[in-house]
């Protein structure tokens, strides 16, 4: 403590309360100019409140916060903003129906007479995108374009604003791992700039390669501050769980037994019914194995998997289910023969948010005679279960069964969602991206879940973007690519690049044998 | 092990708790917005007629009370408007069509009443059970184009309240036995046809607003112990994920918007079937290409009840009160239509019910802000020693 450091962002000894919980205990995080400082902490861990307090959405009960040793108050993010704080939000904030450039400038028009000067801002929109390498379509509709677009849109907003400290909120959470290499790049970039970049993840590779220092958080306390140069990967997240985690995947070799789920020649129309997105897949699930359906996000995963639990509808071929011709039944009927489903954004689908948590617990089987006579719920019973799968699954809320589901944390959600589909007497789990937004503590215990559930002799079909997780966890991969499967390969026979390369389109085989990958 | 921490400790600050649960919560909520919307109306009576104003205005808040059962009588039809409206609501589904049911279910009331000839004591049911049939079918309509075209029931309903009160008007005056062509209404209805009186000389208060308030309850227990209800519930809040756990949702729509068409259409039957204190003469129903306000009123009564069955069951009785109220204000100056406002700035101001909601909170934590540091301390030691 002899040398002054000079720090850009200094939050001293934050306090936040939350009803039932402390989100935030005395934590302090200090914020150099010109360094990528990661936020590394579980879900629920008091990363998204620490931030959206400096970004003036939530006031600290007890702290303050200093801008260039100055200390300031920042009541909302108009606030923020005065002060150069800008931020990307894990689900982003932009009107869909508006153009990017639309989205840039909003808030912050440049006017002639009252009349937007568009001419402007598109030149000075072209010249930041074209300076910092951030590729867009300026007059491309938001809801037109991917996701990694979007987010580039979101970045772009912070520097047409002049932004000199950026936020970044788990941005890789929604990219492929291609996006994700140029976003980690143009975040150096910005360093070298000297912009300081505060980056809260929870995937330890990334931080390793582009941040300069981590704070750690762990249930609402800091844990402490970190070189990166001097630190391992092990080291944080033993900092982060407060235990080792164990990066690989715990199995044994599969056992596979009976074919489970059976799609034959499946053709599925796209949204506007004139294109199939997905084109003559066919493919066997069997019992005892996790077959893992790799593939870049939008290549027919979604279309292909609402075919299987029948919230698409298919236009021709066949799904079977155990034998049972299952190709047009309904959701419900699929259930009870036996299917159960992750879905892929447990917000839109797979909780009714507003809804306690036991209620949630039941979502699937609430109409059963277990939790039901005559139609009256059984609120004993549904009391009773959910108190087990609380237990038994470890679902943490601040209220037990009676929580109400949007309050509790996103790792938490997802452990509901787990421990309802797994509990659920089934033969075909279909688990999308289920580890998505989560911490590597949540990781791990999806994963841990999915092969006990393939070790029960369930079928698992598994889809991931994660090249990690489709290497580590599934015993079978499936590469599809444009709606039809390129690929099939067993992962201790494969490389992440050269999945990688059927995953892009640079190569494809419809017939089992495999080439050599280079 | 948070949970269980938490859990013991509900138990020590009941209080505490007892401020954080939404019910109670969005009952303050309408306290305050009665409260508001209550002196916005007085300061309005002040701009009007300072004089009178202190006058009228104790007429509004104690007026109800010298005709209480009269209170009674008007609240039962925008009790079943309410809940009606308040019903749908809890799927997402704004049905606005209320009126369109109510006189529809009126109609079938009034045939049933004139042209059916049955004994007394069976008459007026079938009646009212044709006001239900009448509903039900009303509200058929917009449910369906809503379950399976995907037209917004919004823009069916208020086209079904037209057509609804163009047919019924149409059908009155092409009809000899009901309609009376000179004084432009309905002849009266037979005695038997009418819903036995309570009693109570010089009101026409009967039978109907205890099935209302018995129907309001019997909603609240599908809504809150049924699966039917938690489907309805699920539905309203997240549709997608409705669809994921394999509800029925087309089913569920047409049938939830049937079950509040009939609500507004035993509204309907309640209010045209209801006995005259006057011997001899009836209720009756004016074809004058009119929507009836009954169903609008509901959407009010809705609103303020929080489409909560229960909560809707105090605020027909409360809106009704003050529109009774409201009445007695001309014996000093001022035009009825005064209660009308006082009600629409009550409704305006729940409408801000999230916002009451935060200040009330703001408010409440401010006072116990010592308690709730006590919990949350008492909470992290659980946290700790768990650990």
């Amino acid at each position: 403590m002899v040398k002054v450091e000079k720090y850009i962002v200094e939050m001293l000894n934050i306090t936040k309360r939350f009803p039932g919980i402390i989100a935030n205990d005395n934590i302090t995080l200090q914020l150099k100019k010109g360094e990528i400082h990661a936020l590394l902490g579980e879900n629920g861990a008091g990363k998204s409140t620490l931030m959206s307090i400096l970004f003036g959405l939530y006031q600290p009960d007890e702290g303050e916060i200093r801008i260039n040793g100055k200390k300031v108050d920042i009541r909302n993010p108009n606030d923020a903003n005065d002060l150069g704080i800008g931020m990307v939000h894990q689900h982003f904030k932009l009107v869909e129906i508006f153009t990017v450039l639309e989205n840039i400038i909003l808030g912050v028009e440049p006017s002639k007479m009252g009349f937007i000067d568009k001419k402007e801002a598109r030149e000075r929109v072209i010249d930041i995108s074209e300076r910092y390498g951030l590729k867009i379509d300026p007059d491309a509709k938001v809801e037109d374009i991917t996701v990694g677009m979007q987010q580039r849109v979101e970045i772009l907003k912070m520097l047409y604003r002049d932004n000199e400290i950026l936020i970044f909120d788990e941005p890789t959470a929604v990219l492929t791992p291609q996006e994700i290499k140029e976003l980690l790049q143009i975040m150096k970039n910005f360093a070298k700039e000297g912009k300081s970049i505060l980056f809260i993840t929870h995937k330890l590779n990334e931080i390793m390669e582009v941040a300069d220092r981590c704070t750690v958080l762990r249930k609402g306390k800091c844990i402490g501050t970190v070189d990166i140069k001097d630190t391992t990967k092990e080291e944080l997240s033993r900092m982060m769980v407060g235990r080792d985690v164990n990066f690989v995947v715990d199995k044994d070799e599969a056992k596979p037994k009976d074919v489970v789920l059976s799609v034959r020649n499946l053709y599925v129309e796209g949204e506007n019914k004139s294109v199939n997105v997905i084109k003559n897949v066919s493919f066997d699930v069997r019992a005892g194995e996790i077959v893992c359906l790799a593939g870049i996000d939008g290549n027919g995963q979604r279309e292909l998997v609402n075919a299987i639990t029948g919230l698409g509808r298919v236009s021709s071929g066949s799904i079977t289910l155990n034998g049972t011709e299952i190709t047009n039944a309904s959701v419900r009927q699929r259930s009870i023969l036996g299917i159960s489903h992750i879905p892929e954004d447990r917000h839109k689908h797979g909780l009714v948010l507003d809804y306690k948590l036991e209620q949630n617990l039941v979502l699937q089987r609430y109409w059963q005679p277990e939790f039901q006579n005559k139609g009256f719920i059984k609120f004993d019973a549904v009391r009773k279960y959910a108190e087990g799968l609380i237990e038994n699954y470890d679902i943490r809320s601040g209220q037990g069964p009676i929580t109400i589901t949007r309050s509790m944390s996103g790792g938490n959600q997802q452990k509901a969602i787990i421990a309802r589909e797994i509990d659920k007497d089934h033969k075909l789990l279909v688990a999308v991206q289920p580890t998505r937004g989560l911490d590597v503590g949540a990781i791990e215990y999806v994963h841990k879940r999915l092969v006990e559930s393939r070790d029960a002799g369930k079928a698992v079909f598994l889809v991931s973007l994660e090249l990690d997780e489709v290497m580590n966890v599934s015993d079978r991969i499936l590469v599809i690519y444009e709606g039809e499967i390129v690929g099939e390969f067993d992962p201790k026979k494969t490389t992440v690049q050269e999945l990688g390369l059927y995953m892009s389109g640079a190569k494809r085989n419809t017939t089992k044998e495999k080439e050599d990958g280079e | 092990m948070e949970n269980r921490g938490n859990l013991n400790n509900k138990n020590k600050f009941n209080l505490g708790n007892i401020f954080k649960t939404s019910g109670f919560s969005t009952l303050m909520a309408a306290l305050m917005a009665i409260f508001l919307g209550l002196i916005f109306g007085f300061i309005i009576m002040l701009i009007a007629k300072p004089s009178s104003a202190l006058a009228g205005f104790r007429y509004i808040l104690l007026g109800g009370f010298r005709r209480i059962w009269d209170v009674f009588y008007f609240a039962t039809p925008i009790l079943m408007t309410g809940l009606a409206v308040g019903f749908a609501f809890k799927m997402g589904l704004f049905n606005i069509g209320a009126s369109g049911q109510y006189t529809m279910g009126m109609y079938f009331a009034l045939y049933v009443g004139f042209m059916w000839d049955l004994p007394p004591g069976i008459h007026w049911i079938v009646a009212i059970l044709a006001g239900l049939v009448g509903g039900i079918i009303w509200g058929f309509f917009p449910g369906f184009f809503k379950a399976f075209l995907n037209v917004n029931e919004v823009i069916t309903s208020i086209m079904f309240n037209y057509i609804g009160m163009f047919l019924v008007d149409m059908w009155i005056q092409n009809n000899s036995t009901m309609y009376i062509p000179n004084m432009a209404r309905t002849a009266y209805l037979p005695k038997s046809a009418q819903i036995p009186s309570l009693g109570i000389p010089g009101s026409n208060v009967n039978f109907s607003i205890i099935f209302a308030i018995v129907i309001g309850i019997i909603l609240y227990i599908v809504l809150e112990k049924t699966i039917f209800g938690y489907e309805l519930k699920a539905t309203g809040f997240n549709k997608h994920a409705s669809e994921y756990a394999g509800m029925k949702g087309k089913r569920n729509i047409i049938l939830t918007m049937m079950i509040a068409g009939g609500l507004a259409g035993l509204g309907g039957a309640f209010a045209i079937l209801a006995p005259s204190a006057i011997a001899g003469s009836s209720v009756t129903y004016e074809p004058v290409n009119i929507i009836a306000p009954n169903g609008f009123t509901g959407i009010a009564v809705a609103l303020l009840g929080n489409s909560h069955p229960l909560g809707i069951i105090l605020s027909a009785i409360f809106i009704s009160h003050i529109q009774r109220g409201g009445t007695l204000t001309s014996l000093v100056g001022f035009k009825p239509e005064i209660i009308d406002v006082v009600i629409a700035v009550i409704i305006y101001f729940s409408a801000f019910s999230m916002i009451m909601n935060t200040a009330l909170g703001n408010f409440l934590k401010r006072k116990f802000r010592v308690k709730k540091h006590k919990l949350a301390e008492s909470i992290d030691n659980n946290t700790k020693e768990k650990d």
